[in-house]
């Protein structure tokens, strides 16, 4: 336990570096008020140097952190992968890829719109908003099959990972109301997605992407 | 049922009634707002999916011999008439989805599909085809009578319940009342001539016998 990975904050950021060189695995732990962020990217040392438990004297720090560790390691045996404890990867849906046109082009809204498509993106594990992300989208609509290129769109994802695109009405097209989202671009795995209308005279749907890096 | 109680119904009426049955749902499909969003092939492939359902109630009936003008010989060739229009229809009706949207089709074809109806209608549709190969097959399998009763009316109950719970989950062109209704129809239809001729009956005995 000499170089056992120690600290608790309350700034996710300062978390990071502190345990900047850490082998532990990532672990976020929910508390009612907000986020407490222990361990990080896995790493063999600190960059400063070894923590020398002998030489250093027993700070508050270095107990809590001590006993923190102590019971992560515990956790993180149990618990394989740690990574479960974050947010989870979307998974592609059945037929979510299907008359899918690669590299539809950006636009401001598909067609004459009046029906929203909207949704947040954010990488697995940490749940961190994802800016600029391309997201592709097309649907069976008022104005064409789902095959009809110009039935198809982009959009990037806004500062905070969302994004919302203008496009037509979408209609029941083989039995259901669905429309589609692809992201496949280069930094994340490729995921597709086909959600359903809850009701077919709803003029919006959403769809979130949680992509894992590749 | 005894001949006194299916004399009670006219066979003209029978007729009109079936008509009915049919037609009206098929009329109500024709005034969908969605059709004006579909293209030709997609349109046709409905109409030719609900003519296929609207089939389905005409088989039972024909099969039970149940319309007083008509004799047994009739009754027969009529059933395999409707029989060859309904695997038409059906050939129709998936290919026109082919054309409309061929991985959907691949999807349900090969069980994989998003949507739980198309499961079901890919069961209806082997279904109806394997009923339809035993009817072809009469003859040449030279298969016990009740062997080959109980293989064709156990696929055509399949075909049945597989395309009632396929049309019932699916949006699409048909009105939901008049669709309802001709699911009813049909599979009231169906377990009425299963039960009259119990189609089991001879299994039950050969089982007890051995």
């Amino acid at each position: 336990m000499d170089r056992a990975a120690l600290a608790v904050s309350r700034d996710h950021e300062s978390v990071k570096d502190v345990y900047r060189g850490l082998e532990l695995p990532y672990l976020v732990v929910h508390s009612s008020s907000r986020d407490f962020t222990v361990g990080g990217r896995s790493r063999r040392r600190f960059e400063g140097g070894e923590v020398n438990m002998s030489k250093n004297a027993l700070t508050r720090r270095t107990v809590l952190a001590t006993g923190v560790a102590a019971v992560m390691t515990g956790a993180s045996g149990l618990l394989v992968p740690a990574r479960a404890n974050g947010l989870a990867p979307t998974r592609t849906m059945r037929g979510g890829a299907n008359n899918y046109l690669p590299n539809a082009p950006i636009v401001e809204r598909i067609g004459g719109g009046g029906f929203w498509m909207t949704g947040t993106v954010r990488r697995a594990g940490d749940g961190t908003p994802l800016p600029g992300q391309r997201i592709q989208i097309w649907a069976h609509t008022t104005e064409g099959h789902e095959r009809d290129a110009h039935s198809h769109g982009a959009t990037l994802t806004d500062a905070n990972g969302e994004f919302r695109l203008e496009m037509p009405q979408i209609v029941p097209a083989f039995g259901q109301a669905h429309g589609h989202l692809a992201y496949d671009s280069e930094d994340f795995k490729t995921v597709f997605l086909r959600p359903v209308m809850a009701s077919s005279s709803d003029t919006t749907l959403h769809a979130d992407f949680v992509l894992l890096p590749v | 049922m005894n001949k006194t109680d299916r004399r009670r119904v006219s066979g003209p009426l029978i007729w009109a009634a079936l008509l009915i049955a049919v037609a009206v749902p098929i009329t109500a499909a024709a005034f969908s707002p969605l059709l004006a969003w579909r293209e030709p092939i997609y349109i046709i492939a409905g109409f030719a999916g609900i003519l296929g359902m609207g089939l389905l109630l005409f088989q039972p009936i024909l099969a039970g011999g149940y319309i007083p003008e008509l004799s047994t010989r009739s009754h027969r060739r009529l059933h395999r008439w409707v029989g060859s229009t309904l695997v038409l229809a059906v050939v129709v009706h998936v290919g026109g989805l082919w054309i409309t949207s061929p991985p959907d089709v691949l999807d349900a074809l090969l069980f994989r599909s998003a949507t739980s109806f198309s499961v079901w209608g890919v069961i209806a549709m082997w279904a109806v085809f394997g009923a339809a190969l035993f009817a072809l097959t009469l003859r040449r399998l030279r298969l016990k009578w009740w062997v080959w009763r109980l293989g064709h009316t156990s696929l055509a109950a399949i075909t049945v319940v597989g395309t009632i719970i396929h049309v019932l989950l699916i949006e699409g062109t048909m009105e939901p009342v008049t669709k309802v209704l001709l699911c009813i129809l049909v599979f009231a239809a169906v377990g009425k001539v299963l039960i009259d001729l119990r189609v089991w009956t001879t299994q039950t005995r050969r089982k007890l016998k051995s």
